[in-house]
């Protein structure tokens, strides 16, 4: 196992720097260089452009150029915004960091989560009208112009009906007059939840220990996952930072629930399939012909092995939720790294565009050890082979 | 004329015929030998496209998404048509055009108002007509963008927009630019993927680990993201960004699996009957295994087209591309001039366009699913 994370990360760090040298290319590509943009003004004389071009090393070998480039992203110099201009663009990412990782992950927690429960279910009873209708909506979630979904979603649930507010990160009028820095809310809030989640494995695992009834290990998950709950909400409204904390909370609803729809559908409709190929099996039959119970059949023998298509397809649906991060952050005025590249683009900024899309780089990155990982916790052939 | 003699038989062809066929039915009542190859060849071809038809008949959504499909053509084709014949090209072109479609308000005071279609405050009238307009006049104001309109000369069928052009002619306009481009970059990917997944499975070795490396890296890519970076550095149009999402999806996921549905052809024997033969490598390869690879890159065309479409509308939907008027351009326009959250009350500048992406996406992706149920059985229906 050590043996195997050891290449797989060193894999990663191989390709990562390929990444890196890609987007230099082009860089590279792109007609004139940066100074061309910096001075195009023609107030400022030829030999001002010259010295700034031997300033950013723009005068030396391309050899020089790239090797400069690698090696000042991993000190993590990333160079200055041009349109903010007094912040550098690790500063600017770092800030936007936090918000994306949260979009990111709760969205693709929910919609693997919701998925693969729906999946299972509406396999295991083939041919109801729920089934078929799931499909459908499935497939309609799968291929829907996401753009317009989400400014569906945010006419309906914000505007229309009113339940939440209309895009942003937080309410001006909440926060005015806070004596804390939303930031460091954001991240308490994050830090809390991590807590939450762990203690929730911890008492997944212990029951795990203690209950040899698969209905009543059931049950007793279902409870501790509402006590986890409720002791995070419970211990956050005895605080005063309650209506800040409620204020966030509330505006990241509706984008992390708009993305993992959209989300949600692939990952039913894979499992449904991978089900339908695991019930097939002999082994089903078997335990049919043993008198296993159904739903014991359903949840330990189908289910199990129903995962493994599923936890590659998570690889594949990492790049769409980096790709619908960036819309679902635009429309939603949500403020993380995709609004921020977009924004960067817009005005041809550059630097920050090309250290946005590095640092998404590694995200994506991260995410794909994340789900070979997973892979071969799932699958021993892997562990050992 | 050729004969079975020649070199070039596919020895699959020359094989048990498969699924109960005659060779009689193949040669259509002459000797084997006294039939041109080109003949039998697409006899074959027929067959085996009958054999599919009959299989993807079965799966009603794969017919409705074809059906779909189908209707989108018409689309794509009646707008030139209806811009030659019916349509004023002053009125009705999707980016030129204009017409302010005169609409009658009853004038209100101001804060009473009561139904936005129909009335107008005082105030807002006296701004857009002139200053002498009273308090219960009927004034005929040019609007944009109009609601639906099926008086006077010219109908807009579906309203025009923010800038008065008629939203029909900018949904039809539209939807021959997405097939153009949903068939460039299938095409491309196919040609791409195809290629590669034959020649690294057949090669094995080296060049089978430095591209299939190579695709990891493609995979890992964040698609949206590159091709926005690469859009704002270069002017993009729908050709070019169709071969550039068809070489990324190509050298990518897609080379993968064609490669191991290559690698399954490889070990067939007629491949190793057409190396004794005298077959050079790439002979072996595009007459051999390609043809067997293609039913599947076949499938994987119609999920391209799907992701292609998708991907153009959201960096039209950014205003990222060099192009006149595309279904994401449309929804962009009214989100610019502030009709983000219009809803239903003006519906015909949000519904038509999004709704037209996600119909032909969802139309490609359920021929495809329906390719997939036939390519590979153990999906279908029992």
């Amino acid at each position: 196992m050590v043996r195997f994370l050891v290449g797989r990360v060193a894999q990663m760090a191989v390709l990562f720097v390929v990444f890196l040298s890609i987007v230099w290319l082009m860089l590279q590509a792109m007609p004139g260089d940066i100074s061309d943009t910096l001075v195009g003004n023609p107030d400022i004389p030829l030999a001002t452009r010259f010295e700034l071009r031997e300033r950013l090393g723009l005068d030396q070998p391309l050899l020089n150029q790239y090797v400069t480039y690698i090696t000042n992203f991993f000190r993590g110099e990333m160079g200055v915004s041009f349109s903010r201009f007094p912040q550098d663009v690790s500063t600017v990412l770092w800030q936007a960091l936090p918000r994306t990782l949260v979009l990111f992950l709760s969205a693709t927690l929910l919609a693997f989560w919701l998925g693969f429960k729906t999946g299972k279910l509406i396999a295991w009873r083939r041919g109801a009208i729920a089934e078929k209708s799931l499909i459908v909506s499935g497939v309609f979630l799968q291929t829907v112009f996401y753009p317009w979904f989400a400014i569906v979603m945010l006419w309906l649930f914000g505007f229309f009906l009113g339940w939440f507010p209309i895009g942003r990160f937080i309410d001006s009028n909440v926060w005015q007059g806070s004596p804390y820095d939303s930031n460091d809310i954001f991240f308490a809030m994050i830090l809390s939840a991590l807590v939450a989640v762990v203690l929730y494995t911890v008492a997944r695992l212990v029951i795990k220990r203690i209950a040899n009834n698969l209905v009543t290990q059931d049950r007793l998950t279902t409870i501790a996952g509402v006590i986890t709950v409720g002791a995070l909400v419970g211990f956050w409204y005895l605080r005063p930072e309650w209506p800040y904390v409620f204020d966030i909370a509330r505006h990241t609803v509706l984008p992390v629930v708009t993305l993992a729809l959209v989300a949600f559908g692939a990952t039913m409709l894979l499992t449904r399939g991978s089900m339908l190929e695991t019930l097939g099996e002999d082994y089903i039959l078997t335990a049919r012909a043993k008198g296993v119970p159904d739903r014991v059949i359903r949840d330990r023998h189908a289910a199990r092995n129903a995962l493994l298509p599923v936890t590659t397809s998570l690889v594949l649906a990492l790049s769409f939720v980096i790709g619908g991060g960036i819309v679902t952050e635009t429309i939603f005025s949500w403020p993380g790294m995709g609004l921020i590249f977009l924004q960067a683009i817009n005005v041809s900024d550059i630097p920050l565009a090309v250290g946005a899309l590095s640092i998404t780089g590694v995200l994506a990155l991260v995410g794909h050890l994340v789900a070979d990982i997973l892979y071969a916790v799932l699958d021993p052939r892997i562990r050992i082979a | 004329m050729t004969t079975v003699d020649d070199q070039n038989v596919h020895p699959a062809e020359l094989g048990v015929p498969a699924s109960g066929a005659s060779a009689r039915e193949l040669t259509g009542g002459r000797g084997l030998a006294h039939t041109p190859l080109w003949r039998i060849r697409l006899r074959l071809l027929r067959r085996s496209l009958g054999i599919t038809w009959g299989l993807f008949r079965q799966n009603r959504m794969g017919m409705f998404g074809l059906a779909l499909i189908a209707l989108f053509a018409v689309m794509a084709i009646s707008h030139p048509i209806l811009m030659a014949t019916v349509w004023d090209p002053a009125i009705y072109d999707p980016v030129d055009g204009y017409d302010a479609v005169m609409t009658e308000f009853t004038v209100v005071e101001n804060g009473a108002l009561t139904d936005e279609a129909s009335q107008i405050e005082l105030n807002q009238a006296r701004i857009e007509l002139n200053p002498m307009v009273t308090v219960g006049q009927v004034v005929t104001i040019p609007t944009q963008p109009a609601p639906p309109t099926f008086e006077g000369e010219h109908w807009h069928i579906l309203g025009t927009d923010v800038h008065g052009r008629d939203i029909m002619s900018q949904l039809l306009f539209s939807t021959r630019a997405a097939f153009f481009l949903g068939a460039v970059a299938a095409i491309t990917t196919v040609l791409i993927a195809t290629s590669i997944g034959a020649v690294a499975a057949y090669f094995g070795g080296f060049v089978d680990n430095a591209l299939m490396r190579f695709a990891d890296l493609i995979l890992l890519m964040p698609l949206l993201p590159v091709l926005i970076l690469l859009s704002a550095m270069f002017s993009m149009n729908m050709v070019i960004l169709g071969i550039m999402i068809g070489v990324l999806s190509g050298f990518g996921g897609v080379a993968i699996v064609l490669k191991s549905q290559a690698l399954a052809i490889k070990v067939k024997a007629f491949i190793d009957a057409a190396k004794v033969a005298g077959g050079s490598d790439w002979h072996v390869i595009f007459r051999h295994i390609v043809p067997n690879v293609l039913p599947l890159s076949f499938l994987f065309m119609m999920f391209g087209v799907t992701e292609a479409i998708a991907i153009e509308s959201t960096l039209s939907f950014f205003g990222l591309l060099n192009v006149d008027m595309t279904w994401g351009l449309m929804i962009q326009s009214a989100r610019d001039n502030g009709y983000l959250l219009s809803g239903t009350s003006y519906w015909w500048l949000l519904f038509p366009a999004g709704l037209a992406v996600s119909f032909l996406c969802f139309a490609f992706f359920l021929v495809g699913r329906g390719m997939d149920e036939v390519i590979n059985p153990r999906l279908r229906a029992r």
